[in-house]
């Protein structure tokens, strides 16, 4: 049987609320708005009815979904068909704890009114749909340096009169 | 950290509006303001502005507007503002926008800007939306950068890289030789990266496949080595596991690399079972590893002992608490379970185990993987196990439980009363959601087995008693009372206990079903010509069955009207033909046409239409061509259809067809060829060139074509299975 490429990523990540409110999405594949409208629509509507003790994964057309629910937010991943399911789940709790470090016992209002250093920190972890850096404090690192770069700049340019 | 103000203002005048009215009203402002502040020339509160827009995009509002707004901020020296207008070209550009194209430029001057942040921003967005023209475009840079001194940038690279090859296949041998140098970086993130590499790029191409096998499986296993026993290292630890981001991605290359071949399997076979004997089990993060060897084990050429260690390893997962561990171990099981049999066949107690999980998709996994490993050595002990299960299965699995529960049963049936059994207890259970072609196959099984005639119909009898609402069984059970009513009367039976049954009980019994409002009109078509039926077979009460078939001749269901006004003709008219009518079908073919079901319905009714009408019938007649048809019955199972043609017209006619099919159901008695004779009038002729003789099959036919007007495509319908009788 020939052997079709496979591709071992994930899709999509998506973070939303217990009242199905989206907090967070990232797309590793092209799609369309209408399409990405369409599969946050189906995820909050697979994910939030979930009982609590049950598996964290489940079969959604040919995609795998892995989910996670920390406090009051679903972590959401879409995975193809040949991709390791556990491992998934601790990408998931992986990024959990960089958002716990950086933010300092994080809570869904923190990823609100900071939404985009939540994308800073995804970057800095995954890329492409895959693991960019496995070791915690070397993301932490580069956070911390960003932040530092764009203070410094802001200085320099002077800060707006607020 | 400067919090930005203004957004997390404007967020929470959002969060706090009251009604979505409110909200919308308060984002339609705030998007007024920021359009008329992208209007203006350079300001300081250019990203905060953008990240507005950014916030309110991700709440479903359009933001196309600000995409050119992303592509200015893109190029702007200001790191803030970069970072944030390259945030909003990931979010809102993709390739097919032709704003992405815009920001290729900018792209190209940040990657080799000089300070790594800013490269970094370009290198991310390139790997999100980089377009197939930017990725030829860029591509010599990434793979200068993959050259580079420094980690963070090389690691970025390299995925970058993955991404392009994803788009631009061809791009793949441009980055081989970089990628194989990056093996022997000790920067886990760059050895992430490079490894992800070389997996997209051997995926890709069998020829790089090849180099890759020669060079690196050695190296690939020393990493591996030096991680598994390795002691503890703060960096890359996750609950004792060391980098096991890094591991299951080796694991993955190696499988990649082994796979089909000996050589390269053998060199990986040590370490692949070191790492599945000493990965620690008790957390996921171990598991995840463990998972990720046992798919490589079962991938590669592995030697025997190899893989009985990785398939125990799957048996042990089956016995964890863990309900994520227990579904994985069964979608890798599945996965094995035509190549590897015996060895899944070792754990089989465990996964019907499984089939009483709370958990609905470890349910249906073991669903699966149970009707996967049943066998002629099984059948009994697991069909025990599937029908406990059915009785209690969450709805949505009952119909495909059913339908696997019958293709086992007919395919490892012990005995066919097994398998009767087997069936009828499905039918109790799940009659709702069993498939349309049950009825029939059920039916034809239960002909085919004529020594558990007088078995089947008690026991379908004691069955319509206790409950009428399941309509397939309901339908068998009337079927089977009407074809072999005189059995169940006899009051004997050699397999089960016989019940004492009046004629009285009988027609009650078919009565009650055709007058519940719980039977679908099929169902009371069953029972309609069951009672039918028994009027040969019952010697008393022939009388009951005359009155409940005249009642039914005024029933508003049209169908159940027809065959009682048919049935009535028959008592009258043709009462003397009534018993041949009537009589025991003939054992029939496998057939799998819904169709099959009218059949057994109409064949009879058909019969009788025919014999309604008049014995000779006029079938055709047009343009001076008149056919007709008569019956003769020779002997109890010989009849002979003449069709006689005529020509009324002054020419002669040729190339006259004449075309006689019999239904497949039929076929294990003999139909003869038509005889012809010519028939030579004192006027013309009609010269028969073509004569055709098929079995097509023509069962749905009766069904739909049937129409009273139109009798006479209706007899030449029946000539075509009256040859038989």
């Amino acid at each position: 049987m020939k052997r079709q490429t496979v591709t071992h990523r994930l899709r999509f990540l998506l973070l939303f609320s217990r009242q199905g409110k989206l907090r967070l999405q990232k797309w590793f594949v092209p799609t369309s708005e209408r399409e990405k409208k369409k599969v946050i629509r189906d995820m909050i509507m697979l994910v939030l009815p979930r009982q609590p003790r049950t598996c964290n994964f489940l079969q959604w057309k040919d995609l795998k979904i892995v989910y996670k629910r920390y406090a009051s937010l679903y972590f959401c991943a879409g995975l193809e068909e040949h991709d390791n399911e556990l491992l998934a789940l601790e990408v998931l709790h992986r990024y959990v704890e960089l958002l716990d470090k950086y933010f300092g016992n994080v809570c869904e209002l923190d990823i609100i009114f900071n939404f985009e250093k939540a994308y800073f920190i995804l970057d800095e972890f995954l890329m492409g749909g895959e693991v960019l850096e496995t070791s915690k404090f070397a993301v932490n690192v580069s956070m911390e340096q960003a932040d530092t770069l764009q203070e410094t700049m802001e200085e320099y340019m002077s800060k707006p009169a607020y | 950290m400067s919090p930005s103000v203004p957004l997390q203002e404007m967020i929470r005048a959002i969060r706090s509006a009251r009604t979505q009215c409110e909200e919308r009203g308060v984002i339609q402002r705030e998007c007024a303001a920021i359009r008329a502040q992208f209007r203006q020339t350079d300001n300081g509160g250019r990203s905060h502005n953008l990240a507005k827009l950014l916030y309110v995009h991700m709440l479903g509002y359009p933001a196309h507007f600000g995409q050119m707004e992303c592509v200015r901020m893109i190029a702007s020296p200001r790191y803030s503002e970069k970072r944030v207008g390259y945030l909003g070209a990931m979010m809102l550009l993709d390739e097919k926008q032709d704003a992405s194209l815009l920001i290729t430029n900018s792209i190209k001057n940040d990657l080799s800007h000089s300070n790594q942040y800013v490269q970094s921003l370009a290198l991310c967005t390139l790997a999100c939306m980089g377009s197939a023209e930017m990725c030829r475009d860029l591509a010599p840079e990434i793979d200068r950068l993959l050259r580079s001194s420094n980690s963070y940038i090389k690691k970025k690279a390299a995925l970058c890289a993955v991404h392009i090859v994803r788009k631009v296949h061809e791009l793949g041998e441009l980055f081989v030789p970089s990628a194989r140098s990056l093996l022997s970086e000790k920067n886990h993130g760059v050895l992430h990266g490079a490894v992800v590499l070389i997996t997209e790029l051997c995926e890709r191409s069998p020829e790089t496949l090849e180099r890759f096998r020669k060079v690196s499986v050695p190296d690939l296993v020393q990493i591996m080595k030096g991680l598994v026993i390795s002691g503890y290292s703060p960096d890359h630890d996750v609950a004792g596991v060391s980098d096991p981001f890094l591991q299951v991605r080796i694991l993955r290359l190696l499988r990649i690399l082994g796979r089909n071949n000996e050589a390269a399997s053998d060199a990986m076979n040590d370490l692949l079972a070191q790492v599945a004997t000493n990965t620690d089990s008790t957390k996921t993060v171990g598991n995840a590893v463990l998972y990720e060897t046992v798919l490589s084990v079962l991938d590669i050429k592995s030697e025997s002992g190899l893989r009985v260690l990785a398939v125990n390893i799957l048996g042990r997962f089956l016995l964890n608490n863990d309900r994520n561990i227990r579904y994985i171990a069964m979608t890798s099981l599945q996965k094995i379970v035509s190549t590897d049999h015996n060895a899944v066949q070792r754990h089989r107690g465990t996964i019907v185990d499984c089939l009483k999980d709370q958990d609905a998709s470890v349910k249906r996994r073991a669903l699966e993987l149970s009707l996967a490993l049943v066998s002629a050595s099984n059948i009994r002990s697991m069909m025990k196990e599937l029908l406990i299960f059915l009785s209690s299965c969450p709805p949505e699995l009952r119909a495909h439980a059913a339908s696997g529960i019958f293709n086992a049963a007919e395919r490892y049936a012990p005995s066919k009363r097994w398998h009767i059994d087997t069936i009828l207890h499905v039918l109790t259970t799940a009659g709702g959601d069993v498939r349309d072609e049950t009825v029939p196959n059920l039916i034809q099984l239960i002909t085919n087995t004529s020594e558990l005639h007088c078995y089947t119909v008690h026991k379908l009898y004691r069955a319509l008693l206790t409950d009428i609402s399941q309509q397939p069984l309901v339908q068998v059970a009337c079927w089977c009372i009407g074809e072999y009513g005189d059995l169940l009367l006899k009051g004997e039976c050699q397999e089960t206990e016989a019940v004492q049954v009046t004629e009285d009980d009988v027609l009650d019994a078919l009565e009650i079903v055709l007058q519940s409002h719980m039977s679908t009109p099929t169902t009371r078509g069953f029972a309609l010509t069951a009672t039918m039926k028994l009027s040969t077979r019952i010697t008393d009460n022939v009388d009951r069955i005359r009155s409940v078939v005249s009642i039914y001749g005024s029933c508003i269901d049209v169908e159940l009207q027809q065959r009682a006004v048919e049935y009535n003709a028959l008592f009258k008219k043709y009462d003397h033909m009534r018993a041949a009518v009537l009589e025991r079908m003939p054992v029939i073919q496998k057939n799998s046409l819904a169709g099959l079901l009218h059949v057994f319905e109409s064949i009879q009714s058909f019969f009788m239409l025919l014999l309604a009408s008049a014995p000779t019938v006029t079938v055709y007649e047009k343009n001076g061509v008149t056919l007709t048809l008569s019956c003769e019955r020779q002997s109890e199972s010989g009849l002979t259809v003449t069709l006689t043609a005529s020509n009324s017209t002054d020419s002669d006619i040729s190339s006259f067809t004449l075309q006689a099919a019999v239904p497949k159901v039929c076929n294990k008695h003999p139909v003869y060829p038509p005889e012809l004779t010519a028939v030579k009038p004192p006027s013309n002729r009609i010269s028969y060139d073509n004569v055709e003789f098929g079995d097509k099959c023509t069962t749905q036919c009766y069904s739909e074509e049937y129409s009273r007007s139109n009798s006479s495509r209706v007899l030449m319908t029946l000539m075509k299975y009256l040859g038989t009788r």
